[in-house]
Order: C-alpha cells, then structure tokens, then sequence
C-alpha cells in the first residue's frame, strides 16, 4: 500500500466518449460486435432445435411417443414410426465403437509409447488423414470395393462360425449380401479411429513424465505402465475421446447411406440390411411429399439432434475434467 | 540367486508375454489404420485414373450414354464453397475474437465454447435439415445460396475454435505492450493479437474449406442438384458430392466411371488443402 498519488486526486470526471479520445467508442463498437457473434454461435443451438421441433409438430400431434417405438414406415398410408431408423442408427454406431475403440487405442499407445521419434509425425499425419477423407468417398469405396470382398471372405466366414452359436448366433445369420450393419459399423469404425485416436493421443501426453518413470524405475513393463499409470490417469479424457467418436458415427450419413442397405425392416442379424437415421433423411427427405412425411423426416432428423447433442456434451464435460485435472490448460 | 524361484520367474514371463502381447496389438492397430487408407487411396486411384481427362472440366454433367463431364458440378461447388466461406469466416473470426480476448470472465465465452464444440461435430444432415425448414421451406425452391448457407455452418464452428486457440497461444506480454504505448483494444486485437496469430487463423479457415468442399449431406436438400450450368446462386447448383452420390448409385457404367472421377478430384483437392494446412501451420507457430 503506498499512498502516493499519481495523478491530481481533485481531476474533473470525463464526460464518456468525448475526452477519452476516438478510441473509446471504437473500442465498444468492436467488444459488442465480437459479442454478437459469438451470442449468434450461441444461439445457433437453439435455433435448430427450435426449428426442428416447430416443423416437426405435425408428426408429434400425429404419433406422440409412439414414434418412437413404432416399427411403421408408410408413406402410401402415412404412418410413420421411428424404430427402425433409431435402431440401425444406435446399433450401427455402438458396433463401430467395439470395432474402434481398441484399434484407436492401439495407436494411441503406439504413437506416444513405442513410436521412434521420427516416425511419430508422419504416422499420425497418416490416421488423420483418414478422417479428411470426405464420408461419401468412403461410402463409395465400402459399396464398390469392400462390399463385394467382404460378402466373398468374411462375411461366410462370420456365418459358419459365429452363426452356428446359440442365441448370440442369431447376430451372424443370414445370405452374405455384403451390404447391411455390420459393413456400415466397419466403415464407421475406420471412420471414427481418427478422431478417436487423436484424442487418446493427446490425452496420454498430458501424463506427467515423473508418474511414468516411477512406475518404470519400480520395474513395470511399457504395458503395466499404460494400463495402470497412464490409463488411469487419463480415464476422463479417453472416455470423453470415446464419446466424441461415438457422436460423430451417430451423425455419418453418406458412408452409411451407400453401405446399409436401406430397407425398412427389423432383423435380429447384423449381416441383414436396415436403415440408419441419418441415411433415411439422405434417400427419402428430397423425395417426400405431404406435411406428415416431411415432418416426420424431420422429427427423426430432430431425434438424431438431441441424441448426438447429449452424447456431444457429455464427451466435452468428460473433456473438461480431464483438463481441469491438468490445471493451467483449461 | 536367492529371490528366484519358479515361482517368481513364472510371474516374471507372464508379465513378459502380456507386455509383448499388447504392444504387438498396439503396432497391429497401427497397420490396421494403415491398411484401410491405403486400401482406400489404392481403390480411388485405380478407378478414377483412367476417369480422369480434359473433358471432365470442361463438359456438364451428360445424360446417361452421353458423352460429358462434371464442368457444372465443379463450378458449383467452388461457389459455394467459396460463398460459405466468405459468410463463415468473419462470423467465426469474430466470435473466436470474442471467446479469447473479451470473454476472459464471466460465463458466455465458457458457454459458447461449450456450445461451438457441439456444433463442431454435430451431424451435418441436420445442419442441412435446419437450413431446408428456415430458408428453402419459406423460398418455396432449392438454391446454390440455401447450400452455401448450410456449408457456413460448417465453416463457422471450424474457424471460431481454431481463432480462440490460436489468440489464446499469443503471450499476454505482447497485449501488455500494445496497451502500454496507449493502444486502444481494438487496436491491440487487430494490429498485434490478430498479426501474430495469422497463420493459425489461416490455418483454421484452410480446414473449414477441406471439410466442407466434401460435404454431401447438407446439399443434399439445400442445393440440390443441377443437370445444366448455372451462374445463378438462387437456383438448385450442382455440386460435385452430390453428383458423385447419384451417379455412384445409378446403374449406368458410363456414370459410375465420372462418380470416380469426381471423387479422385475431391479427395486429392481435400487432402492437398488439408496438407497445405498443416505445412502453412508448421512453418510459423508458437
């Protein structure tokens, strides 16, 4: 505390905008426009789930809750029910996550523990160039290129070994089309290891190398070291890594559109055709004709919102601890 | 030795084996990313090579038997994309402005950052879906402007988040400085904070561009499709996504092999932005 006064303690009070020079005004102008832009960011949210829910009112005054759990596509009578959709979308997505998650944490582990320096940049530049390949090439490449393979040598083979068990076999059953969930869970999966991976890579550099060498200097393998130091550690952050995927392969559209088989049918087995959210709004949306339709499209546009909305959120509250728990990174 | 037992050396090989085990896995999972995206670029190189040829740029869309090109998809998508760009980088730069140099407290910049990480990822279906029931429902008609709208949202969360991270790299000393010699703020954002965080900004709209130039489901009913060339921004636009997912799915072989074509140009002009980006990032960063 040093009393000493800087300035005349006695000076007039400046009148606002005048004497404080040209800048003053500018200066507001340009913290409220940043500000508006970032209410518009803000609002954008809001403002799909507004529009969403007021376009799809005609579907919810038809069928209620009932859409959800209804097994009805129907244009020519016009009754519509989501299941199938919501179905294809959630089973197709948690397939891929089985599929990706280990595999992403391979290379996680792979890149921050046992990758040579120099070969750390040029790998990982290469699995993230798999998530700047657009989807609908991927869609292409799954329909005309693995679709076929994979009907001729996995796809029987899954049928006569994994088919032949009780009850879980039901999920291997049927012709090998090729086409059908388990090919989009696959193509998402190679689509969401990216992001995945990205994550986790990031995450496990966070740990403190003092924590690593301990666990090392007391003689643990690299493989204890990432189980039980880094993995714990980091728990937050790969959860939220995993959560991030799984929001992206709720939303793929294309990839899926080409591979799935788009048909409107229940069928306990994997190998069969169905159809996703996502995939049902790319095929019928531009076609549909009639309020209902349309708006049913919409409503189920509507539940793929809310759905990946939460999934988003949770992934970047997860996120978020993991960096609270770093501290100065927010 | 005293402390080896069987006992202990059958520990000590178990441990052994689990290590190399997993970390077999692990460079195993490695080569399966591998795999695919060479399987993947492999496919688009084999069959779109051959599709490639002078007049795929310069011929519209053909009639199926015809002969032609994807001349109007291309321009369609470069002015959209272009369009999108223009709206959503301002609106992303200045909102990022806004998270990382005014919001430094209180709860909107939290807040919507939280929120422009949603919209990060958010499915871009529904992005298109919204600009179909706010604009084209309302237009009564499929427009090139309705796409370039929904590409922006796109563009928008893209930039927003790489303009917050890049300001917030730049060393508060620098701001000090600027206010110091008596800079307004505005000043200190545009002249020093905007300045020295410049090429990661860049950095952040030359990836918005790769994401959206590949986009197909938010044209899918915004834009539409086009059979002819157009000029005209306020009518349904080709675009080369949308091209590529019709004619890939169409039946006719002569149609398939321009799909391929469109989608090695995509892919390659994708994947050169995106290395653009990150050489543009390597050379002056923090």
């Amino acid at each position: 505390m040093n009393p000493i006064p800087t300035q005349p303690a006695e000076r007039a009070p400046v009148p606002a905008g005048q004497a404080r020079g040209s800048g003053y005004l500018a200066d507001r102008l340009f913290e409220w426009m940043t500000r508006i832009f970032a209410l518009l960011v803000l609002f954008t949210l809001l403002a799909i789930l507004a529009s969403l829910v007021v376009t799809s009112a005609p579907s919810l005054k038809a069928f209620g809750f009932s859409f959800l759990w209804s097994e009805d596509w129907d244009p020519v009578q016009d009754k519509y029910g989501a299941l199938i959709p919501v179905y294809g979308t959630l089973v197709s997505s948690f397939v891929a996550l089985l599929i990706a998650v280990p595999i992403s944490f391979g290379i996680a582990v792979f890149l921050t523990e046992m990758s040579p320096p120099w070969l750390k940049r040029p790998l990982g530049t290469a699995i993230e160039l798999l998530a700047a390949i657009p989807s609908i090439i991927y869609g292409m490449w799954g329909l005309f290129s693995f679709a076929p393979i994979f009907s001729r040598t996995l796809q029987p083979f899954l049928i006569q070994t994994l088919g032949k068990i009780p009850f879980a076999g039901q999920l291997f059953q049927g012709p090998p089309l090729g086409i059908g969930l388990l090919t989009a869970s696959i193509i998402l999966a190679i689509m969401v290891i990216p992001f995945i991976s990205s994550v986790m890579r990031d995450v496990f550099e966070l740990v403190p190398v003092v924590l690593k060498e301990s666990a090392y200097g007391l003689g643990a393998t690299t493989w204890e070291v990432v189980w039980r130091v880094v993995l714990p550690y980091t728990r937050a952050g790969v959860v939220g890594g995993i959560m991030l995927g799984l929001g992206r392969a709720l939303g793929e559209t294309m990839a899926v559109t080409f591979v799935i088989g788009n048909t409107q049918h229940l069928s306990p087995s994997l190998l069969a055709p169905g159809n996703s959210i996502a995939s049902s709004l790319a095929n019928e949306f531009a076609e549909a004709v009639g309020d209902l339709y349309t708006s049913a499209l919409i409503e189920l546009g509507l539940l793929l919102f809310i759905i990946t909305t939460i999934v988003l959120a949770m992934a970047k509250l997860m996120l978020l601890r993991m960096g609270q728990r770093e501290g100065t990174r927010s | 030795m005293r402390y080896t037992t069987p006992e202990i050396r059958r520990i000590y090989r178990r441990r052994q084996m689990a290590n190399r085990f997993h970390l077999f896995m692990s460079v195993f999972g490695m080569g399966f990313g591998l795999f695919w995206l060479t399987w993947i670029l492999w496919t688009l190189l084999s069959n779109g090579f051959e599709a490639l040829s002078w007049s795929l740029l310069t011929h519209p869309t053909p009639s199926p038997g015809g002969e032609g090109g994807l001349a109007n998809a291309i321009l369609g998508s470069i002015m959209m994309s272009g369009l999108a760009t223009l709206i959503g980088t301002p609106v992303g730069v200045l909102a990022g402005t806004y998270l990382a140099e005014y919001g430094r407290r209180g709860w909107l910049a939290p807040t919507t950052r939280f929120i422009n990480d949603i919209l990060l990822s958010a499915p871009s279906i529904v992005l298109g879906l919204f600009v179909y029931t706010v604009y084209v429902a309302h237009a009564h008609h499929f427009s090139g402007i309705a796409g370039a709208l929904s590409l922006s949202l796109i563009v928008v969360p893209v930039v927003v988040r790489t303009t917050d991270d890049m300001l917030r790299l730049v060393p508060d000393s620098l701001r000090e400085a600027a206010i110091a010699l008596g800079a307004p703020r505005w000043k200190m954002v545009v002249m020093v904070s905007y300045r020295s965080a410049k090429s990661g900004i860049a950095t952040g709209v030359l990836l918005a561009v790769a994401r959206i130039s590949g986009e197909t489901a938010p044209l899918l009913f915004t834009a539409l499709n086009n059979q002819f060339t157009t000029w005209n921004i306020n009518e349904p636009m080709a675009n080369l996504p949308v091209v590529i997912f019709q004619f890939a799915m169409s039946p006719y072989d002569d149609w398939h092999r321009l799909a391929w074509g469109g989608a090695i140009l995509v892919t390659f002009s994708v994947l050169a932005i995106n290395v653009l980006a990150r050489l543009l990032f390597r050379q002056k960063s923090f």
